[in-house]
């Protein structure tokens, strides 16, 4: 079952400058990891080198932040589910 | 709800008057009109977000307006800091915005600082307010922002943009969560780009700096459902609303005190890494190669659409993106064929990325320091400062 990951637009050009993408995976984790295999360049924006999802970027399954949820990455996605990554934007001028 | 003292509040005739839209409102009533008036708000930055909200919150009748801005108004911030005016460009920022916010309600009390927000200032200026809003374009402002606004126990009603995508929502309010939760710590200098290296539309900081304005004139009058503890995500481009939960994070450590925010963000760390990792050229020195019929490869790293406003003669065009995909390296070192290599971007920070990537690939160049601005300004003054 693939899953919908909307990409925000500091990270699109690392994703063919696609805004959502559909993967597969039947957990969170394994969503985003098959995500960061298809888009090689993803992994260092988004992962620490051992793995760790950096401070700067949260993931959402739905409305939640997944560092919420009692399963975290584990959690499974269900249908129609929605990831989303929000990276940190400062602009303001 | 924010406590604030209407004891002494009184509005004119000409007030009630000017706010009677207000004060025909339930909601509003003339209670509300004079919490408004009592209101102290402090605005951080008076550009994209800071501008459309303090015309707002002069015309709402907000009693008391602190603006903070240490830069003065330069021509290419009109296209989106509507509160300042052509007339007023190279002037004071903080004086263009007291200009207008009087215009618009002379009964409005303006206290300009004309000075940059340090962990030094911070706390002794929000002591002086009930709400602070965040309009700033950087990590380590807006980290302090956090900070001093949890050390003193202030509202942080907080907005930012990306090209056009934008975010609010409502910090330290009511017990809710703030920044640091929300993201712990900031991203390195240079993995996100700023406004200025990637461009916004115009209108994106008008919507999200009334959203601040709304939030901020709802916590003053107590009515309503405040973001906190929700992120609001607008995108201009599909014109959509999306809202994420924000709670607080218990592995957050607590804040005690103000710390380096420059530090903390990395940016002194970067700023050493990147001379001495990546030599540089100056705009006079590559002039001299010029004119002495040097040969040399100049490449420009900026996107197509800054190539159209502008370049460098005998420049070749390879954006970042390329180079970063690797194509780019390939399109280089073709090029190259045995002469220097010489890359420039609008200010250097792109520039200074696309060599680290081409010293990986086994390719030395040099950067050109302060960009196509530099050289705009040395020898080129038909280039549009951009």
């Amino acid at each position: 079952m693939a899953t919908k990951i909307l990409i925000p637009a500091p990270l699109r050009p690392y994703t063919d400058n696609l805004e959502a993408v559909e993967v597969e995976g039947s957990s969170v984790g394994e969503v985003m990891r098959n995500l960061i295999t298809r888009y090689g360049e993803l992994k260092r924006h988004l992962y620490t080198e051992d793995g760790k999802l950096r401070n700067f970027v949260n993931i959402y399954l739905n409305d939640e932040d997944v560092r919420n949820l009692a399963q975290g990455e584990d959690t499974p996605v269900g249908e129609k589910a929605v990831i989303s990554i929000v990276p940190a934007i400062a602009g303001g001028l | 709800m924010l406590n604030l003292d209407t004891s002494q509040v009184t509005l004119s005739r000409e007030e009630m008057e000017r706010f009677s839209r207000h004060l025909i409102l339930p909601e509003v009533g003339l209670e509300g009109q004079k919490r408004l008036k009592a209101g102290k708000v402090l605005c951080i930055g008076t550009g994209g977000l800071g501008s459309p909200l303090l015309l707002y919150l002069a015309a709402a009748g907000v009693g008391r307006i602190g603006i903070v801005d240490f830069d003065v108004v330069d021509v290419s911030n009109l296209q989106r800091q509507v509160i300042h005016g052509t007339s007023w460009v190279g002037k004071p920022k903080v004086e263009s915005a007291k200009n207008r916010i009087l215009e618009i309600n002379p009964y409005c009390q303006v206290d300009v600082y004309n000075t940059a927000l340090k962990a030094d200032n911070a706390l002794e200026l929000f002591a002086e307010y009930d709400v602070i809003v965040d309009g700033t374009d950087n990590f380590p402002t807006r980290y302090l922002v956090n900070d001093a606004c949890v050390l003193t126990g202030k509202p942080n009603v907080y907005g930012s943009i990306f090209r056009f995508e934008g975010q609010a929502t409502v910090f330290n309010y009511e017990g809710g969560p703030n920044y640091r939760d929300l993201y712990p710590e900031p991203p390195p200098p240079g993995l996100v780009p700023s406004c200025a290296e990637g461009g916004v539309l115009g209108i994106l900081p008008g919507i999200i700096g009334l959203i601040q304005a709304t939030e901020t004139v709802k916590i003053l009058l107590g009515i309503g459902t405040t973001l906190s503890g929700r992120l609001l995500l607008y995108d201009a481009l599909k014109m959509t609303f999306r809202e994420l939960k924000l709670r607080k994070n218990p592995a957050t450590p607590p804040i005690t005190q103000l710390i380096d925010y420059e530090q903390f963000c990395g940016i002194p760390q970067a700023r050493a890494a990147e001379q001495t990792e990546i030599p540089e050229i100056t705009v006079d020195e590559l002039k001299a190669w010029m004119d002495a019929g040097k040969a040399f490869v100049l490449v420009d790293v900026r996107n197509p659409s800054e190539w159209e406003i502008g370049r460098i003669p005998g420049a070749h065009l390879i954006p970042l993106p390329q180079i970063e995909n690797g194509d780019g390296v390939e399109q280089v070192r073709r090029l190259l064929n045995g002469s220097e290599l010489v890359v420039h971007c609008k200010s250097g920070a792109r520039s200074a990325k696309a060599l680290k990537i081409l010293k990986a690939a086994g390719i030395e160049g040099k950067n050109l320091r302060g960009g196509i601005l530099a050289w705009a300004a040395a020898y080129d003054p038909s280039i549009p400062k951009y």
